[in-house]
Order: structure tokens, then sequence, then C-alpha cells
């Protein structure tokens, strides 16, 4: 067995069940901040006890985010050592700056956050909330930059086959790495929404908690509305600087073979690597060429003018790609479908059973998004500078590999299995009926003294 | 050429494993001492003492791991990969002790002796790992070039065995008396009579260890018993010996807090030792920390965040100990 075909499905699955708890906290964090401030500001009941319900499930996620996310530096030293030698003056301290302005920063007011409501004052405890939700930008704002540079390299020379930083600036801000932010930050906060929208559905349908439902239902379309179109300013900037710099990527996207003028673009195809063609191919004539170089008669470059050992596969990015703009379809369908019963207080079956049914949508969406740029990338690890199969550890024997997916496969089940199972207990368990105490006006003698709920 | 960064890059590795190996630790043998705890009353109170900071002591983990890519690469793609399976139980058992926090809390009654089970088994998993890096670390590895030439099951050493069951007696010692400071009572006399039993472990190990390390190899040996060194050196076991007396004491005459810290004293000298027996090599025995450094330029970039932030990390980790200072009662509250 290959083992750099095993350390690429071991890495793709833990990065992709990690990133499911990113894609949900972040967003969390932030909202769960808004909500205490909503709070400190209109002393509406609501609020705190939307915030205490959605703090409890933000610490089962993140919690989970935290484990899965200490596996992943790790997979760069036992997996992918050459990789990690070969990067490491360039994508160590970027990652380095992830975990002290990022990490230690959520894990301490984290704590407080989660388990200080009585210990601190209530600006106290708000700071907190916001200083967890900057933290998780921070993390993004990192690792994002970690991966933009691999897609779209820049700012360093190579020595000795090894990557030197020459510019950090350059380096960091490289030229993928705004829209990757800018389209990843907006993907993970509809991820939130979504999920909210759909929890309060469920609340709604089984007739709980109506004023707090309605009002996450109503924030949480507020919110997609703003961001769904911009979504789709974002996302064309971000195929528009694909384009330019990983043509490659994105012919294999748009699922073109030759390459030409007045492309069009495929709704739906069977791209086929062996006979370098589509299958009942279905397209809108010069659409893609019209949208990728704003002119319908635009040159976009295809699979084949490329050396097949520099092209990517041709059929996962081209599928992953369309199942994520058909999940942003769905959340504007949903939206609108929102403003449409919003008078009637969202007191719709068939809305409420549709929202709780997208609830998947943003993790499908992300999950997706990430497939195509990561498989886009492919053959390279570095874009064009460091194959993905010379990164691999040289003493890795396949068995080792298999061993530890195999490992990893059963741990993640149970785990996930469980994190998932106790997440839907405590959406059933419901919002907390008191209302949690803030610090009362002395400081209590003893610390976590005194349950506030079991 | 301009400054060399290798010696302040050695001191923030240092501090970052050793920071780990502290607080961790005590996270650690809290959940090996958890299922011989009295009662459940007892193991929520022992859960609600590290809830709020162990995600934060975790987190050292972390930036050791990445400090060593950034400052020294060749280390960090010849140690890890040789470690390939104590790194992955290691990972594994920080899954599962790391969730079990949560999910113990979510479960019902009637199932949350799973996710006691699954935080003693991950802590201990986790800390045998540990201690089988560093037993493999101070074995050494087999280079071929600047390359690991060895297999995947080179680890497998009577002595690296050894060092990880040390540490499981390490850290136990230092969870027992974590609990000693933040508990009362009944919990807390348990804790002490724990305590005082994985200090016998630890001081077996400590003279088993010390003793075996020089027969390793011959520079070792050399660098503690050649003249004058074994004067300048002779404090280290003199201290850790006084340590070890001030720790019974303290154990036996009702201190709360003594017995923590001459745990981490303990810990300190060890490392001390092995900083003393391994200096100045990163991959034991074969690169120095000079063979196996990056670009200056990458040490540099991050070298202006660390000097920066560590500060106010150690500043705001601090209030956030002191937001949840004092002794922790059974029944405690989760959330």
């Amino acid at each position: 067995m290959d083992p750099v075909l095993l350390s690429r499905i071991q890495f793709a699955f833990l990065i992709a069940f990690h990133f499911l708890l990113p894609a949900f906290t972040i967003g969390l964090a932030s909202y769960i901040a808004v909500l205490e401030g909503m709070f400190l500001w209109t002393r509406r009941p609501a609020y705190l006890r939307l915030s205490a319900f959605w703090v409890r499930i933000f610490a089962v996620s993140f919690g989970m985010g935290v484990v899965s996310g200490i596996v992943m530096p790790f997979q760069m030293g036992t997996n992918w050592s050459r990789y990690s030698e070969l990067t490491a003056a360039v994508v160590g301290p970027l990652m380095g700056y992830e975990a002290l302005m990022a990490f230690f920063l959520e894990a301490a007011f984290l704590g407080v956050l989660l388990f200080g409501r009585k210990l601190v004052p209530p600006w106290v405890h708000f700071a907190s909330a916001i200083i967890v939700a900057a933290g998780t930008l921070f993390s993004a704002f990192w690792i994002l930059a970690a991966n933009s540079w691999m897609q779209t390299p820049a700012g360093f020379e190579v020595v000795d086959g090894r990557f030197v930083p020459v510019d950090w600036l350059q380096v960091i801000f490289n030229p993928s790495f705004p829209y990757r932010l800018a389209h990843t930050v907006v993907a993970v906060y509809l991820t939130t929404a979504f999920t909210v929208i759909g929890v309060a559905a469920w609340y709604l349908r089984h007739a709980r908690h109506a004023e707090e439902s309605r009002t996450m239902v109503t924030m949480g379309v507020l919110l997609a509305t703003v961001l769904l179109p911009l979504q789709l300013v974002i996302g064309d900037l971000h195929g528009v600087n694909t384009l330019e710099h990983q043509p490659q990527k994105l012919a294999a996207i748009e699922g073109i073979w030759e390459g030409g003028p007045g492309q069009p673009a495929i709704l739906f195809a069977l791209p086929d690597e062996r006979l370098e063609k589509n299958h009942a191919e279905i397209g809108i004539p010069k659409l893609a060429s019209l949208y990728l170089t704003h002119s319908w008669d635009g040159h976009v470059k295809g699979l084949k003018d490329f050396p097949k050992e520099e092209r990517p596969p041709a059929v996962l990015p081209f599928f992953a790609f369309r199942l994520m703009v058909g999940m942003w379809l769905l959340m504007v369908f949903i939206t609108a479908w929102a403003w449409m019963v919003r008078r009637r207080g969202y007191d719709s079956r068939a809305f409420l059973y549709a929202s709780m049914a997208c609830i998947p949508t943003g993790y499908v969406a992300v999950t997706a998004g990430w497939t195509t740029t990561e498989v886009g990338r492919q053959p390279w690890v570095v874009y064009g500078h460091l194959r993905t199969a010379d990164s691999v550890s040289p003493n890795l024997t396949g068995a080792d590999v298999l061993i530890s997916l195999v490992l990893y496969v059963v741990v993640y089940a149970v785990i996930f299995g469980a994190g998932l199972y106790y997440l839907m207990r405590l959406v059933q368990r419901g919002l907390p009926e008191d209302l949690p105490e803030a610090r009362p006006d002395g400081r209590p003698a003893r610390p976590l003294s005194a349950a506030q709920d079991a | 050429m301009s400054l060399d960064l290798v010696p302040i890059w050695t001191v923030i590795l240092a501090l970052s494993v050793f920071m780990y190996v502290l607080l961790d630790g005590f996270d650690l043998g809290l959940g090996i001492l958890f299922p011989f705890a009295p009662d459940d009353r007892a193991r929520d109170a022992m859960m609600a003492s590290i809830a709020p900071v162990w995600d934060g002591n975790e987190t050292w983990l972390v930036m050791g791991g990445l400090g060593m890519l950034t400052a020294f690469p060749v280390a960090f793609a010849i140690i890890f990969p040789a470690l390939y399976f104590p790194v992955l139980a290691m990972l594994l058992g920080l899954v599962f002790r790391g969730v079990a926090f949560e999910f113990r809390a979510s479960a019902s009654a009637g199932r949350r002796h799973w996710w006691d089970r699954a935080f003693f088994w991950g802590s201990l998993a986790a800390t045998f790992a540990q201690g089988c890096v560093l037993g493999k670390f101070v074995l050494g590895f087999e280079l071929n070039g600047r390359q690991y030439a060895g297999s995947t099951w080179d680890w497998l050493h009577p002595f690296v065995l050894a060092v990880g069951v040390g540490l499981v007696f390490g850290y136990v010692l230092l969870g027992a008396t974590w609990l000693v400071m933040k508990t009362e009572g009944e919990l807390q006399r348990w804790a002490r009579a724990k305590a005082r039993l994985a200090s016998f472990g630890v001081l077996a190990f400590i003279v088993l260890v010390s003793v075996w390390t020089p027969f390793l190899h011959q520079h070792i040996a050399a660098r503690w018993f050649s003249w004058p060194n074994m004067l300048f050196f002779s404090p280290v076991p003199l201290i850790t010996a006084l340590l070890a007396l001030w720790l019974w004491r303290a154990l036996a005459r009702g201190g709360d807090v003594a017995p923590f810290i001459a745990s981490m004293g303990l810990f300190m000298l060890c490392y001390l030792g092995l900083a003393i027996s391994l200096f100045p090599y990163v991959v034991p025995h074969t690169l120095t920390l000079w063979d196996a450094a990056t670009a200056p330029e990458g040490q540099a970039f991050l070298l202006i965040g660390t000097m920066f932030l560590i500060p106010v990390i150690f500043t705001y980790t601090g209030w956030s100990y002191w937001v949840f200072r004092g002794k922790v009662r059974a029944g405690a509250g989760y959330h």
C-alpha cells in the first residue's frame, strides 16, 4: 500500500472532521458575544437565556474542536516530515502566531466565559465573550494565511530545496489570501446562521421557547440576507483570482478540457480523465467566459493546456464545487422563504421543516469548498514548487499509516457520534428555565461552590 | 550572518515544553487518579478543579510542537516520524480525555462512567506515550545524514518503557498535590495519601533513570562524572533529595500548597538534569541545536511576536487562574 495515498486520506479525513467544528464555533462565538452585548444593552431576558443555552453548546463543540485540532500540527510531523522540514521557515511562524495570538487567548477567556459568570463583573464576562470570538477569528486569519501560501506561494526564495521567507507581508498577504479569508469567514458565519435557524425552527415546530426562537430566526435571517449576496461577490472574485494564479484548478472546477474563447458555464457533466472530455454535458454558452473574464469571448485555459503530471484530478473538484454552489442556493431559498412567512411569526409547517432539513447546508458547503480548493491544488502541496508525493515522511510504510488511519477513523466515529448525540440532547433539553445569575455584589468565598444548573 | 537566534529559541522551546509538562502534567495526573477517587462527588470536584484551565494547559503542547517546527525543523522532521506510534497514542489519548470533560457533564447518570473511563484511559495513554517520547529522545535516533533512518518501531526499548512508567508516577504526583491544594476534607486527605504513594514511585524512577542514563551513552557519563563537572553538577541530586524531603514533610504536616510546589520543583530538577545530559543536542547524540536550526528569517519573524506575546499570555492566563482561585468543593456546579 502506498503511504503517500494513505497519508493523504488520513489528513483529508482528520481535517474534514476537525473543520466541521470551527465552521460552527467561529460564528457561534461571535453570536454569543452579540447575545451577551444585546442583553447588557436591552436587558431583555431572552438574550441572556439564549446566550446561556448556546454557551453550553459552544462548550461541547469547542472542546471537540480543540482535541481534533491538536491532532493537526502533529500530522505534519508524523506523516509529512519532508514537507515540514522544507517549508518550516515559512509555515512554522504562521502557525506559531496562530497558537500565540489565538489558542492561548481562546483557552484563557473560554474558562471565564463558561464558568466565570458568577465570579467576574458582567462587563468582564461580556469582554471574555468578545475576546473568545476575536480569538477564533485570529485563528482563522493565521491558518488561512498558511493555507493560502501553499495555494499561491509568494514572498520567498528556494535555497537548497528549502523555502526561505524574504518578505513576510507578501508571504501573509499572498495573492489568494484576502479572498480565501473573506470567503471562509463568511461561509462559517452562514454555517452558524443556518444551524441557529434550524434549531429555532425545531423549537417553533414543537411550540417551545416561541419568543426566543423567533429572535433566533430573525437574527439568523438578517445575517444571511447580508452575507449570501456578499458571498456571491466574494466567490466570484475568488474564482477570478484562481483563474489568474491556479488556472489548472479553475479548469477542473469548470470542467473545461479544451482551452479557448467563449467558454460555456457547465451546469452538469461527467468528466472523463482517460478520454479527456466530458460526457452528458449541459452548459450555458459563453457564460463562464463572462463571469471569469468579464467578456463574452474571454479566453479560459482548459485542462489539456497543461501536461498530465501537472493536472489536478478532474472529477472531485468539479462535483464538490457544484455541491457547494447548490448549498448556497438552498440557503438563498430558505432566506427568501423566511422573509415571506415573517409576518406570521414563521408559523409555517413547511418552512419550519425545510429550515430543520437545511441545518447541514453550511457544513456540506464548507467541506465541499475545502475539497474543491485542496484537491484542485494537487499534485502540489506547495503549488508549483513542492509535490505532495515528495512531502511524506520517508520512513513510513503503508502498514504504519493504515494502522493509524483505521484507529483515527474508529476513534472519530465514537467521538463525533457521541458529540452529535450530546449536542442533540442539549437542544432537546432546551433553554434554561432560570436566568443565569450574574455575580452578586460580594465575591463568593468559594469559586464554583454554588451549583448553577447541574 | 546576523545575530545567532538559536540560544533564545532553545530557551523558548525549553520553556514551552516545561510549561506543558507542569500544567498538563497535573491535568493528566488527575485523570489517572480519577477512577480511584472515593466517590462521584469527589470526581465532580476533581473535574471542576481543572475544567476552566485544561485547554490552556494543552496549548503549550501545540506551542512546543510549533516552536520546534519553526526553530529546529530538521529535528521536528526526524523525531515525529520516528515516534509515529507513541505520538499517535498520545493524540488519541488526548482526544478521549479532552472530550470527556463536556461529554461526562452531558451524559445521563447511567452512561457517565463511560466517559470516566475515557478520561482515565486517555490520560494514562497520553502520559505513558509522552514518557516514551522522552525516553526515545534520550536514547537517540538512527540517522542517515539529516534524515531518520530507523523504523517506526525503534522506540520499543526497555529504557523507553521505563521512562513511560516513570512519567505516569510523576504526573500522578503533580495531579495529587494539585488536588491537595484545591480541595479540602476527605478528598484532600485521600489526595494526600495518593501523593505520598506516587512520591515513592517518582523517587524510585528518578534514581533508576539517573543511574541508567549514563550507561546509555559515553558522553553523558563523561558530562556528569568528569572533574570539575562533578562538582558543578553535584547540587542537582542534592537539591532533588532536599525537595523530596520537603515534599514528604509537607504531606505529613498538612501543608496545602507546599506539596504542589515541591513536586513542581522535582520536575524542574529532573528537567535540568536532562538538559545537562543532552545539551547541545536537539536530536540527541547526533544533531546539535545549531545543526538543526532553520533559516534565521523564519526564526526572527516569530521571535518578535513571541517575545511580546509570551508575557501577555502569562498575564492573562495568570488572571484566569486567579479568577478560579481557592478551594473547589465536592458537588461544585458545572457551568
